[in-house]
């Protein structure tokens, strides 16, 4: 199949990488393990409790987390970075990413867990309920940038995390990784804006 | 230019992954009424054939660094395997059994493998490119 369905990759030429100023990180902050260790403990006790406040807290401040990170990042922070010297871009990004990588799949994961449960306790997932196509018209937002996320987003954070982690960093890969994630991330923040109108709709009843 | 052949991992990853949304949104669209469950098998059935075509895709691809491949993917998998696991646990909170359980669990499995593999995949791509390529 690889030779069947190949496709080229390429590398813009030039000489060797230049050395790019960068100072030591760690691709997946350690301390920032336990804090999402306690928020899974604390998810896991909120489902299992099946509270009103806790669930609602959860899904909302979490799903506001979620939305709203997208939307500053694609639509703020992303137009910003782009315009940014390479250099400062690099100093931005290995600041900016490791974190990038312990929020979100946290922030999505007790969204949607949450979220899920909350449906549940207060009915709107039943497809009885009279908004429940509204409910289905949110997991299909949520099902498409799901995919950009896991399928373009998500990997281009870590490997540009790896790149910069090199003694080497090539600057053409940087640059090609940035503008997958910036790209993603803006799509994703204009969906979240129909996020915003679909929870706003299922709030109000 | 350099230039790399390689079978298009992201998009059939991606592929399979909105095969496998899109039968969870079908069962979850009709919780709790009773669900044929014929469309959301065949979606995991292709969506897990996809998985299986991307890992025969990259298994023949020359010289591909497995090593920086398996470095990234077996955490990433570690990560994945811990979210799927907080969802597979709304699911049996809310006592969802039978077949819509065994599809959606089968559809976290796909999604728990095949993130990793982008991940990896996306990683190892771009590794010491004048090393793998020549081979």
């Amino acid at each position: 199949m690889a030779e069947v369905a190949a496709i080229g990759t390429t590398v813009p030429p030039g000489p060797a990488p230049a050395e790019l100023e960068r100072p030591d990180f760690e691709i997946v902050p350690r301390k920032g393990l336990v804090l999402v260790a306690v928020v899974f403990a604390l998810l896991i006790a909120a489902i299992a409790a099946n509270k009103l406040w806790p669930l609602e807290f959860f899904h909302v401040a979490f799903g506001g987390a979620w939305t709203v990170i997208d939307l500053f990042l694609g639509l703020v922070l992303g137009p910003i970075m782009a315009s940014m010297p390479p250099p400062a871009r690099v100093a931005f990004t290995i600041r900016l990413m490791p974190k990038m990588l312990l929020i979100m799949p946290t922030v999505v994961t007790v969204t949607l867990a949450a979220g899920w449960q909350l449906g549940h306790y207060l009915g709107t997932i039943d497809s009885s309920h009279p908004n429940h196509g509204w409910t289905v018209a949110s997991y299909i937002v949520v099902g498409v940038m799901a995919i950009i996320a896991l399928g373009l987003l998500e990997p281009a954070n870590v490997a540009v995390l790896v790149e910069l982690k090199k003694r080497r960093p090539n600057p053409a890969v940087i640059e090609r990784l940035m503008k997958r994630f910036i790209y993603s991330a803006g799509i994703i923040g204009i969906m979240q804006i129909a996020t915003l109108v679909i929870m706003t709709k299922l709030a109000s009843g | 230019m350099t230039e790399r052949r390689l079978p298009p991992v992201t998009e059939i990853g991606m592929l399979s992954l909105a095969l496998i949304v899109a039968g969870g949104i079908y069962l979850s669209a009709h919780i709790p009424g009773d669900v044929p469950l014929a469309p959301a098998v065949i979606l995991l059935v292709l969506s897990a054939a996809l998985l299986v075509g991307n890992l025969v895709a990259l298994s023949r691809v020359r010289g591909f660094p497995w090593r920086r491949f398996a470095e990234v993917a077996r955490w990433a998998l570690l990560a994945y395997a811990i979210t799927a696991g907080m969802i597979e646990y709304v699911f049996l909170r809310n006592d969802l059994s039978g077949g819509p359980l065994v599809v959606l669990t089968l559809s976290l499995v796909v999604y728990a493998v095949h993130v990793p593999m982008l991940i990896g995949f996306t990683v190892a791509r771009y590794d010491e490119p004048e090393v793998w390529n020549a081979a």
